[in-house]
């Protein structure tokens, strides 16, 4: 086998990044110290640019940088806004707005201290990085290949939301042409006269396609269950739904320092059984396969293990100095980096050298000699009609 | 393979059955054309092969329908799919995938194929069709000929023994067509597959059937080779109706057929001049004064070019017909004259005045679009009130929308429900309502699809009758029989460009693939339609020589 570093370019799991990504928002989610957080989005930057393909999906990274800067922005104007003037060392002096009494124990402006703006800008970076994080996921993982990769008891689940982002663009398309045509009978008009004739129009139209989409996909053969048991059914759903609630439960305990310890990871360990034990059955009924299905191999157990090891660090970390992981504010102190949670932000960049790299070259305008009418302008065409 | 044993279908609700004892036998490796006028039952007979009617659609079903000994009676359409495959007449609404290679995987998945089997079967589909090199496209980004051989080798994959296609080519070029054709004979040569295939245009499909089924409008199927049928249905393409006239026996229904019997006919048209190609048509073209000017229109989104600096003049008083293939820019053309869509550079000028730059409401004075997707100019909830809001829209007087709809397409009732009606209705009543603005510039874009034959030529009627009142008209259109029986000039578009400009008989009778079907049998003589055919032996044989066609 090749060493990890010359591997062929291939798509990884998506499962893999996502897990690598948790792992990652789980690491941020323990800590407030600004490097240590810097530290963490620059690795998912670091990652993201090496490991990224050209996809659409792909270049929706920066709109979550953009997305966790207004979060840092809200959380700092939030706090001089609402301060409450937390803090000795004062900054400006506000003029504050008198408030009724019924609204006593709310402060608007007033003197705003550096520890009040230090404190929203922490607690906005910490946010803004697992957002980063779910974004990086987002760019590196196709989602369509991650609802593929789902068990057989959700595949229909899965379908739907397939079709579900299919449509959502020919909704668009379909209310712009529409719009134009009304143009067309001099209807530029405002109103609701205006809103029927677009809307009526556009509704048949989307009728009409998810008419003839579900008699496609019946004759196509979506929804063969065969003959499944209405108990088994009954069984499965409950099994799946009780066991995600678990997972959610369980996250929230693992990640929320203050929430009591049966909330942790006990929970989210009888949730993940709970799940798995439904998808098992409901799968085990399904007659379907998977067309070349993404396999999970050397590289992606790589990916999530650096993930998962750097949050399992920092969780570790913050039982040995928490002081580090969230630097004190009153006194005013500069934060200071330990060496164990740097070694778990260097720990989640791995994987921008040891995963594979991505097919980019794909061949998107490919060449059809032996088919004289392919248009030069396919999508000229599409604006059009 | 298929086996219809006296089955009658009624929709809920209606009054009459849409099939009425249809007993039919298909057997294996069969290409077997569907033939009848628009709303007789075409799609509900193919619905019935795989269940999807009744079990999709509802109604009531008496009698078996049987495919490979199986039953739609006892199992859903779901359990029929690795038997049947279904492509239905929009590819791209019955997508459910977004890239080619997975649109073909998807059936398979549903059938549970193993995975090496299947990643072997889309590359054999993958060639079988022509497709390879579009394999990780996008299936929005194809065009009409390529999306529908996708959505025909999605079906493929399953190996299913009965194809089943609804209207494959109606909005195909002519070219594109060609393509899905060819890719459906292979399977029925190569692989025996039975197929099943209903068509408006007859003409581009009746050479490759081994049967007709024929469904003469009461719910009651005739069926039978299709030489024989063809004698007197009344749905025949222009070869057909040409071999009628001329008496040869068999009749011909393919163009080679047709041109091997014509050297008779060619000689006795040799020295009769051809007079217009339908009644009531100037034939020779010369319109009146340029009612719209265009100069150097070029129409851009973003990088791509969809029409590069086209001159136009439309004279008032003749019929226009933009032809090219799918994508060519002809809709791009269409809006930018209309003033509604984008224009990168260029000038229009109609009367005087710009369309793109006066409001909406002026710019349908002038210049008349009816778009592709007509219906979308209709959202009220009786034809009354559709012809009174374009009235208002028009401030055109009480009843000019509804009297010009009585001229076009008499009888509709005023209380009927827009989209109840017939896609020519339909069609006529979007012109009406642009024709209330009185504009002398009327542009039509793909006006004849999903029109059958005897709507069409109701059709190429009406858009006469609009050149006459002495309005300039432009159709844009794939039909080259309908272009044959009512347009005065064709321009050819390609690539955004017009590469060809004439009279209709000068540009159509030289292209292979614009050509008319009489245009083939009797070129190089210029002959476009059957009727100018029967009027020229008329006058010859009052004038005194022997009966037409003479042995052939």
């Amino acid at each position: 086998m090749n060493p990890p570093w010359r591997a062929l370019p291939r798509p990884l799991h998506p499962g893999a990044w996502w897990l690598w990504a948790l792992g990652l928002a789980a690491a941020a989610s323990r800590t407030a110290n600004p490097v240590l957080l810097a530290l963490l989005l620059a690795v998912t930057g670091l990652v993201v640019v090496r490991r990224r393909t050209d996809a659409p999906w792909a270049l929706a990274f920066r709109m979550y940088l953009l997305l966790g800067a207004f979060i840092v922005g809200v959380r700092v104007v939030f706090r001089i806004v609402f301060g409450g003037g937390v803090g000795d060392t004062v900054l400006v002096e506000l003029p504050e707005i008198p408030l009724p009494e019924a609204a006593a124990g709310i402060r608007l402006l007033g003197p705003v201290a550096a520890e009040q703006l230090l404190g929203g800008l922490y607690d906005g970076l910490r946010l803004a990085t697992m957002v980063v994080c779910v974004g990086a996921a987002n760019a590196l993982a196709n989602p369509k290949r991650l609802l593929k990769a789902l068990p057989g008891a959700l595949h229909e689940v899965g379908t739907s939301v397939v079709v579900t982002l299919t449509v959502a663009p020919q909704l668009a398309e379909s209310v712009q042409r529409v719009r134009r045509a009304r143009r067309l009978r001099g209807g530029a008009g405002r109103g609701t006269g205006a809103l029927r004739g677009v809307v009526i129009p556009v509704l048949e139209d989307a009728m009409n396609r998810s008419l003839s989409l579900a008699a496609a996909m019946a004759s196509h053969g979506y929804g063969r269950t065969g003959h499944v048991p209405a108990r088994t059914r009954l069984l499965t759903g409950t099994l799946v739904v009780s066991g995600l609630i678990g997972v959610c439960a369980g996250l929230y305990g693992a990640m929320d320092a203050h929430s009591p310890a049966y909330l942790g990871t006990p929970m989210l360990l009888a949730g993940l059984a709970l799940a798995a034990g439904g998808f098992v059955l409901g799968g085990r009924r399904v007659r379907r396969s998977s067309y070349r299905p993404d396999r999970w191999r050397g590289p992606e157990l790589l990916v999530a293990a650096s993930g998962i090891g750097a949050a399992a660090l920092m969780f570790a970390a913050s039982g040995a100095d928490a002081a580090a992981l969230n630097p004190s504010l009153s006194p005013l102190t500069w934060p200071e980096v330990t060496p164990l949670p740097g070694y778990a932000a260097l720990l989640a960049a791995l994987p921008a050298v040891l995963a594979p790299p991505p097919v980019t070259a794909v061949p998107t305008t490919a060449s059809t000699p032996s088919v004289p009418s392919t248009p030069s302008a396919p999508s000229a065409r599409e604006a059009v009609s | 393979m298929i086996s219809f044993e006296r089955v009658t279908l009624t929709y809920a609700g209606a009054e009459r059955p849409a099939l009425r004892d249809v007993d039919l036998r298909i057997d294996e490796g069969e290409l077997c054309l569907v033939t009848g006028r628009t709303g007789v039952g075409k799609s509900t007979l193919l619905g019935a092969v795989n269940g999807l009617v009744p079990h999709f659609t509802g109604g009531e079903l008496r009698g078996r329908v049987t495919v490979a000994g199986a039953s739609t009676a006892d199992r859903p359409p779901q359990e029929f799919a690795h038997l049947v495959g279904v492509v239905g007449q929009d590819p791209l609404s019955g997508f459910v995938t977004d890239t080619v290679e997975e649109e073909l995987a998807y059936g398979m998945e549903q059938l549970a194929v193993a995975p090496d089997t299947m990643r072997k079967r889309v590359e054999e589909t993958l060639d079988l069709l022509g497709i390879a090199g579009l394999r990780h496209r996008a299936l929005r980004t194809l065009s009409g000929g390529q999306q529908q051989r996708v959505a025909i080798g999605s079906v493929l994959t399953s190996h299913p023994r009965v194809l089943v296609l609804d209207e494959p080519t109606s909005a195909l070029d002519p070219t594109a067509a060609e393509e899905v054709l060819s890719a459906v004979t292979r399977l029925v040569h190569d692989l025996g597959t039975t197929v099943l295939i209903a068509e408006h245009r007859v003409e581009r499909v009746l050479q490759y059937a081994d049967r007709l089924v024929h469904l003469t409008g009461d719910g009651r199927v005739r069926d039978g080779v299709p030489a024989d049928l063809m004698r007197d249905s009344d749905v025949a393409p222009p070869v057909v109706r040409l071999g009628r006239l001329a008496g040869w026996t068999p009749l011909p229904l393919s163009v080679r057929d047709a041109r091997r019997r014509a050297p008779a006919l060619r000689e006795r048209l040799a020295d009769v001049p051809p007079g217009p190609a339908s009644p009531g048509g100037p034939a020779t073209g010369a319109g009146g004064t340029p009612v719209l000017c265009a100069r150097r229109v070029s129409v851009a989104y973003g990088a791509t070019v969809a029409v590069r600096e086209v001159d136009l003049d439309l004279p008032a008083g003749q019929v226009t017909a933009l032809m090219g293939r799918n994508g060519s820019g002809k809709s791009s053309l269409l809006w930018a004259l209309q003033g509604s869509g984008p224009r990168h550079s260029g000038t229009v000028s109609a009367g005087g005045r710009d369309p793109g730059r006066v409001p909406a409401r002026t710019a349908r004075a002038l210049v008349g679009l009816v778009p592709q997707n007509a219906t979308d100019l209709l959202y009220l909830e009786s034809v009354d009130a559709e012809c009174a809001q374009a009235d208002t829209e028009s401030q055109a007087g009480a009843n000019t929308c509804r009297t010009l709809l009585d001229g076009l397409a008499p009888g509709i009732p005023g209380d009927r429900h827009p989209r109840d009606l017939s896609e020519g209705q339909q069609l006529a009543l979007v012109l009406a309502v642009q024709l209330a603005a009185a504009p002398p510039v009327v542009l039509l874009d793909e006006p004849t699809r999903g029109l059958d034959y005897f709507a069409k030529e109701a059709f190429a009627r009406l858009v006469r009758q609009l050149a006459a009142e002495g309005r300039a008209v432009v159709v844009a259109t794939h039909d080259v029989e309908f272009v044959a029986r009512a347009a005065d000039r064709v321009v050819v578009m390609a690539e955004g460009e017009v590469v060809a400009d004439g009279a209709t008989a000068g540009v159509v009778v030289s292209s292979p693939a614009f050509a008319p079907q009489v245009a083939k049998v009797l070129a190089p003589q210029e002959w476009l339609t059957v009727e100018q055919v029967e009027r020229a032996l008329r006058e010859t044989a009052t004038a005194g020589t022997a009966p037409a066609g003479g042995p052939a």
